[in-house]
């Protein structure tokens, strides 16, 4: 399998473009014709559907370099976009250590790490980057070890302590995230950074979500799918930089909806990590164009009912409730009324 | 619960009621590594019977060559122990879970203060190796009957900050000495009875310790009771404790699903709902809350058992 690397951007002039193989593939989150929120968590890891974003441990796709050269951007700009507290130091050996083993053996032609005992070869092809470092030495890397992996690793990444029963936001790399900030929320316990969500805590979400994080076991990672909705193909739709991407939520109209409104994916996975006992929590994030979604029927059906029936709470939070209307009236064109098929999936 | 067929390489006795075991993978690849405190679940086909008990491991938590576990032979208890010291020989194939950690250190500490009697000495004996490893301050207290119960003194390294309250010897544990003068952002890690445990959370307590710098794990075995039956709301069956069996090793041995994990009452994965209960759950978890326990609408079926006329579960 060789992947051909996009060359786009995802601000100023947006050139980012999704080939028609990376909309076959996309990750429709809605397995229904409604939502609410669940604790819809399945297995992850090796073994996912074929052809799937979930056939591989940490995806690599068409994106992969004009991602990291983004991130490179937005950490030139907010150095505090990757932060670790000192009790973290190992759990990035222990996130190195996974992301660099899984992409090596996932995509071999792609990436390789030689290891001889504590000294490490890693060889990122991609990006041209080959490095030479002992494992656990952070003196023998340009950066910290989370840091540096995640500099090569698409999506964002949060790294959470485990102690007092609870989850800790204590260590990340987070440039490509929606509408939350590491720094604010760096050092809080699960129900802390939870504490803006609507209508979850009521229904006794949180309780049930972190007894079952706190019990993800080595060997057996978990993943969800998460979405909202973002103006413009642009990643880093971060708090810090509202100044920059709010006021283009008013530029949708029903003329350039279709071109200008994305479905935004999360595939949030989470790993317990051997030598910390943490737990990382990569985001990955996932772009498509209402337009492109749309060629395939049963998405642009489903997509339709969801978004027209979504509690208005919902909307307001995920940020798109201003141009509800228009998408919603975008979407209604290409929603027959015709039942949808189960699973997530497009129709064969 | 994800585990994997090793090979046991070595049983030795290191005392006259412990005996070490190591597993290593039939072959030879490496083991997924560990954290200090981390344990695993041994399965142990006896016959009818397939029994699984934690044990903490004691191998060094960066060395995947091998696992490592101290089991202590209880002669009262539910066989388990009497099944790894009476048949359990090297060459032998067990399934062996992968480790979970329910008792890690908490790496922001200034200083860790471990604290340990009897058996309750197996899970800080990785977690040395990693402290030692990491260089992080440390100091350990191991109290025993007598030197020659001590199975920890062979597996810990001799250090000026690792100390044996040998209270034979009349040489007891202090823990008012112990927790007084520590330095600021200490934690303290205790394992053993829950005599031991109890008495340091009062001491911590006499003495001023934030309760979150306090960590402890009862390393427990299902305790026996009477026999008791329970109702499977799901299929309508009723299904017979024995007295010597945890009520979730008669739920495996009727063929119910159920997950499970730590199998001591800590980690909270085989909750079950209690759908009607006359009479009263023996509560023996450490997950529940005193107030769930109270309303009797949840059960921990690895520990906790029944008394009464009718329980139904949700299963």
């Amino acid at each position: 399998m060789t992947i051909r690397f996009n060359d786009e951007t995802f601000r100023d002039d947006y050139s980012f473009r999704n080939s028609a193989e990376a909309i076959r593939r996309f990750p429709f989150p809605f397995d229904k014709d409604d939502y609410m929120y669940s604790v819809n968590m399945e297995p992850h890891g090796t073994g996912g559907r074929a052809g799937s974003v979930f056939e591989k441990r940490f995806d690599v796709d068409e994106h992969y370099v004009a991602e990291m050269r983004d991130r490179a951007i937005t950490l030139a700009g907010d150095p505090l976009r990757c932060q670790s507290l000192p009790h973290m130091a190992l759990a990035g050996w222990d996130l190195l250590e996974l992301i660099m083993q899984c992409k090596a053996e996932d995509y071999p032609e792609l990436f390789q790490l030689h290891r001889d005992g504590d000294r490490w070869h890693w060889i990122n092809r991609p990006l041209g980057i080959e490095q030479r470092f002992t494992f656990l030495d952070p003196t023998t890397l340009p950066c910290g070890p989370l840091e540096y992996v995640t500099r090569q690793a698409q999506g964002d990444f949060a790294v959470l302590d485990q102690r007092e029963g609870n989850l800790w936001m204590d260590a990340g790399m987070v440039t490509s995230q929606a509408d939350w900030s590491l720094d604010f929320d760096i050092g809080m316990n699960f129900f802390e950074w939870h504490a803006p969500v609507p209508k979850a805590a009521e229904l006794g979400i949180f309780q049930r979500a972190l007894k079952f994080l706190l019990a993800v076991q080595q060997g057996a990672p978990s993943r969800r799918l998460n979405w909202t909705m973002t103006v413009n193909p642009r990643l880093d739709t971060s708090p810090e930089n509202y100044h920059l991407w709010g006021p283009e939520k008013r530029t949708i109209t029903p003329e350039n909806v279709g071109a200008r409104q994305y479905l935004r994916v999360e595939l949030q996975s989470f790993w317990r990590l051997p030598r910390s006992n943490a737990l990382a929590f990569p985001i990955r994030c996932y772009l498509i164009a209402l337009e492109d979604l749309v060629t395939v029927p049963k998405w642009a059906r489903r997509l339709h009912r969801v978004i027209r029936d979504l509690p208005d709470e919902l909307a307001e939070y995920k940020g798109f409730a201003v141009n509800r209307q228009i998408i919603t009236d975008y979407l209604a064109q290409f929603d027959d009324g015709k039942p949808t098929s189960q699973g997530i999936f497009a129709d064969e | 619960m994800t585990s994997l067929m090793l090979r046991v390489a070595a049983a030795e006795p290191l005392t006259p009621l412990v005996k070490r075991f190591r597993f290593e993978h039939p072959q030879g690849a490496a083991l997924p590594l560990f954290s200090g405190g981390a344990h695993v679940v041994v399965e142990m086909p006896d016959g009818e019977v397939l029994r699984r008990n934690a044990y903490s491991l004691i191998s060094d938590p960066q060395d995947g060559s091998g696992y490592e576990i101290a089991v202590r032979r209880e002669d009262g208890g539910r066989g388990g122990s009497r099944f790894m010291h009476g048949r359990v020989r090297a060459g032998d194939l067990l399934r062996v879970s992968l480790p979970l950690n329910l008792f890690a250190l908490d790496l922001r500490a200034r200083k860790h203060v471990l604290i340990a009697g009897g058996i309750g000495i197996t899970p800080f004996v990785a977690q040395v190796r990693q402290l030692l490893r990491m260089q992080l301050p440390f100091e350990l207290h191991y109290a025993a009957r007598s030197r020659a119960e001590a199975a920890g003194l062979k597996l810990l390294p001799e250090a000026p900050h690792i100390h044996a309250h040998i209270s034979e010897e009349g040489n007891r544990m202090d823990l008012g000495a112990i927790l007084s003068g520590q330095p600021l952002g200490t934690h303290v890690y205790t394992c053993g009875p829950e005599g031991l445990i109890g008495a340091v959370a009062e001491a911590g307590a006499r003495l001023g310790w934030p309760q979150t710098a306090l960590h402890s794990e009862v390393f427990q075995a299902p305790p026996p009771g009477r026999p008791f039956a329970v109702v499977l709301a799901r299929s309508g069956r009723t299904i017979a404790v024995g007295a010597h069996q945890s009520l979730l090793e008669a739920l495996e041995a009727a063929g119910a699903e159920i997950d499970w994990s730590c199998r001591g009452g800590a980690c909270g994965r085989c909750e079950t709902r209690v759908l009607s209960c006359h009479g009263r759950i023996e509560h023996h978890d450490h997950w529940l809350s005193e107030d769930e326990q109270s309303a009797q609408t949840r059960i921990m079926p690895c520990v906790s058992r029944f008394r009464g006329e009718t329980l139904i579960i949700d299963r």
